[in-house]
């Protein structure tokens, strides 16, 4: 009696295609992103985006640079890309470095100041020499991290003589001879260097914030986006998540006009003088509505529980929100025009909304995604609001600046109604 | 019950428009793939006159309801509300559409639901409370006027539903089966609520495949089969023309199967259901027709002798039963 059973259950299966997409291609469809972003297939793993200022043009200095741009996983860019190749903009100077990595054209930036090829390894705080900076967006805890290690292995490898001199010099001056005055200082300065760490581990810093020894090349960090901020990731989860849970919500809320056309409400609610069109824009702001109400709680919970800074940042959100909104209530409006069925908008819209928050960012930042996944992220609205959001809470630049985003999202939530609207035709007479 | 006097109609009642036909249907043809739904169907409804639209499930009123309304945009042919074009904003001023389905918003109160359709007819204010208390009333809601429409019994859902497509105090009401699966205490009420509403002057379309309701609540009667009227008018016209002055008789016998349909057959019978139906020119023959029957070996269990009704009009034109 078993058999009857599961031959009855393939039967209806075979027949509920939305089953059956939830069941085979969604599962494939997240492996297939997921392998892609983590398993470094068509050996696209994502470079590091780097500027680099060479104030001191020196040999070590350049040696240096040489060695940074032989790393693989390292995009050094000394100046910034210009869509006209026949007219380069100039190189980045420290100062537009700078303003570089705070509007996110890169997670990091390194400045080689003048002087530092005087001393171009030390082995310890104040050994001489100028430290290079490392200016970092702290939303990125990965970059700053790898790109400090690298910059300590293009040191060893790429400045060898420069290592052996230097190498000489701290011999003589720490182990020649080793004579009662040479133990002294060493010891006094080993002392020196317990009690610094000791104070800044007191002090909670980590060696990287403080500044302290961490390689033959001195580095100094300093983040020029996020420092002052309490918790670093909780505004990019909020609007990350959030947006993807509005794809859900605005689809879900747009599936009503599924119900009432089967309900035959639809039918009464065009036989008055409501029009499809005056429908559909109803629907529209309705949705829109509720999708923004629901980032405003979501991001009141952020403040209230994990201390996001809503407050400054009101006309940033509220046009962000807006925008979003927008644009998913219209994504949802489309998916509802496209579907016969209740059953058949829960598998298009939970495989498509997966997908995009996958590629988009919603669930995994995309600063850490391969390239080609980045672009690809381009493609789907969590992307553009995510990075909207960003510019408004991590980099606190000002509404005007959210132009493209603000652009995009309106554009798209327009093409995407407009879609709907003639889609939905089907509905207004047999 | 005394039903409630219906609120003032819309200002758009001028003179012109209430001499015009309430609703005139002119050689509508509708076809979806293969299936011809209507075919060269006119008709015409007058005003204050309750026109039953009778057929079975599938016969095409549903169409031709969906078309005059709007919902179906007929091939050929044409339809006016009075003397406006089907589709224009006149006349879905003008119309006012029950549908067969439970059209409602089952989370909206009673209230809730009278109201949202009253906007969408571009009612507002004090004239939308008015027709919601007075469609309320009329439907024998208003106790249930804050209950959800999801928590309503079968028959008072009908009754919103009803009450939701003359929120907007129409001229001319399309009722489309709206006793469907209802008890027969709530169809009752339904009729009662139908009768005041023809009271109050509205014309209306009335469609059933439930010869009784069309007998009951009908002035003319349209009799539609493959998407064709192939008869209208009055009950007792329709009766005349088929059957003049025969009489009907139904008769069970006992007896083999077999021999009754061929003795029925012989005597230009029909069998359904085990019950022999005949037609004779006067009731006085039907004692010779039971002389023969018992002569042929059949015991009489039971016999009638009726006037022909709309069902047997529907049957004689069509030779199929109204229900099938």
């Amino acid at each position: 009696m078993i058999i009857p059973i599961v031959r009855t259950a393939i039967v209806s299966l075979r027949r509920d295609r939305a089953a059956l997409a939830l069941s085979f291609i969604l599962p494939i469809a997240f492996f297939s992103i997921f392998a892609v972003i983590f398993g470094g297939q068509h050996d696209s793993t994502a470079k590091i985006s780097v500027i680099l200022v060479d104030e001191d043009q020196s040999r070590a200095s350049l040696d240096l640079v040489r060695g940074l741009r032989r790393e693989e996983s390292l995009a050094i860019r000394t100046r910034p890309s210009s869509k006209n190749k026949s007219a380069a903009l100039p190189e980045y100077t420290a100062a537009t470095a700078e303003a570089a990595v705070k509007a996110g054209d890169a997670p990091v930036a390194l400045i080689i100041p003048h002087g530092f090829g005087v001393h171009p390894i030390s082995f310890g705080r104040d050994q001489g020499g100028a430290s290079i900076q490392l200016l970092n967006d702290s939303s990125d805890m990965i970059a700053p991290q790898m790109v400090a290690g690298l910059l300590q292995k293009a040191g060893m490898t790429s400045m060898p003589e420069i290592m052996a001199e230097q190498g000489m010099k701290y011999t003589d001056q720490f182990i020649g001879g080793l004579t009662p005055e040479q133990r002294k200082r060493m010891n006094g300065y080993l002392e020196q260097l317990r009690q610094y760490e000791t104070r800044q581990t007191a002090a909670g810093n980590t060696p990287a914030q403080a500044g302290s020894f961490n390689g033959p090349i001195a580095v100094q960090f300093r983040a020029v986006v996020g420092q002052n901020k309490r918790s670093p990731m909780i505004s990019f989860y909020a609007a990350a998540i959030g947006v993807m849970f509005l794809l859900f919500t605005a689809s879900g809320s747009a599936g009503a006009l599924l119900d009432e056309a089967e309900s035959g409400t639809l039918d009464r609610v065009l036989s008055s003088r409501i029009t499809m069109t005056t429908l559909l824009m109803g629907k529209l702001t309705y949705n829109t509505l509720l999708a923004f109400t629901q980032l405003v709680v979501m991001f009141l919970w952020a403040w209230a529980v994990f201390k996001l800074d809503l407050f400054t940042h009101i006309p940033g959100f509220v046009v962000m929100g807006l925008c979003t909104a927008f644009a998913v209530a219209a994504f949802g409006m489309l998916l509802a025009s496209i579907c016969r069925t209740r059953a058949q908008l829960g598998a298009l819209s939970t495989l498509l909304i997966l997908t995009m928050s996958a590629i988009g960012g919603s669930m995994f930042p995309r600063f850490l995604m391969p390239e080609a996944m980045q672009k690809a992220g381009l493609f789907t609205l969590n992307a553009w609001a995510i990075d909207g959001f960003t510019k408004v809470f991590w980099r606190d630049l000002p509404v005007r600046e959210l132009w493209p985003q603000v652009s995009v999202l309106l554009a798209v939530g327009i093409v995407l109604f407009v879609i709907s609207r003639r889609i939905a035709r089907r509905w207004e007479f047999a | 019950m005394n039903a409630p006097s219906m609120p003032e109609a819309p200002s758009q009642s001028s003179s012109s428009l209430l001499e015009s036909i309430p609703l005139e249907v002119v050689s509508l043809v509708k076809r979806f793939g293969p299936v011809m739904a209507v075919d060269g169907v006119s008709l015409e409804l007058r005003g204050g006159e309750c026109l039953g639209l009778l057929g079975p499930n599938g016969a095409g009123k549903s169409t031709l309801i969906r078309g005059i309304v709007g919902r179906v945009i007929p091939d050929t042919g044409s339809i006016s509300v009075f003397g406006f074009p089907a589709n224009t904003s006149e006349a879905r001023a003008a119309l006012g559409w029950v549908p067969q389905e439970l059209a409602l918003y089952p989370r909206l109160t009673c209230s809730e639901n009278l109201a949202a359709f009253g906007r969408y007819h571009g009612l507002s204010g004090g004239k939308l409370k008015e027709s919601v208390a007075w469609c309320l009333d009329w439907a024998s809601l208003q106790d249930r006027a804050g209950d959800l429409a999801k928590n309503l019994s079968g028959g008072m859902k009908r009754r919103l539903n009803m009450a939701a497509g003359i929120i907007h105090r129409p001229r001319v009401v399309l009722m489309d089966e709206p006793t469907v699966g209802v008890d027969p205490q709530s169809r009752n009420r339904i009729f009662e609520m139908i009768e005041a509403l023809r009271g109050e002057g509205a014309a209306m379309i009335y469609t059933t495949h439930y010869m009784e309701e069309a007998e009951r609540l009908c002035d003319r009667v349209a009799i539609i089969d493959h998407g064709r009227i192939i008869a209208q008018g009055s009950k007792d016209e329709l009766v005349r023309s088929a059957f003049a002055q025969r009489s009907q008789v139904l008769a069970r016998f006992d007896g083999p199967p077999g021999v009754i349909g061929v003795w029925v057959e012989q005597h230009a019978g029909r069998l359904l259901d085990g019950v022999a139906e005949f037609t004779i020119e006067d009731s006085t023959l039907i004692a010779g027709l039971l002389d023969d029957a018992a002569r042929s070996g059949l015991e009489l269990l039971d016999v009638t002798l009726r006037r022909p009704n709309l069902e047997s009009v529907f049957l004689h034109l069509t030779g199929r039963e109204l229900r099938d």
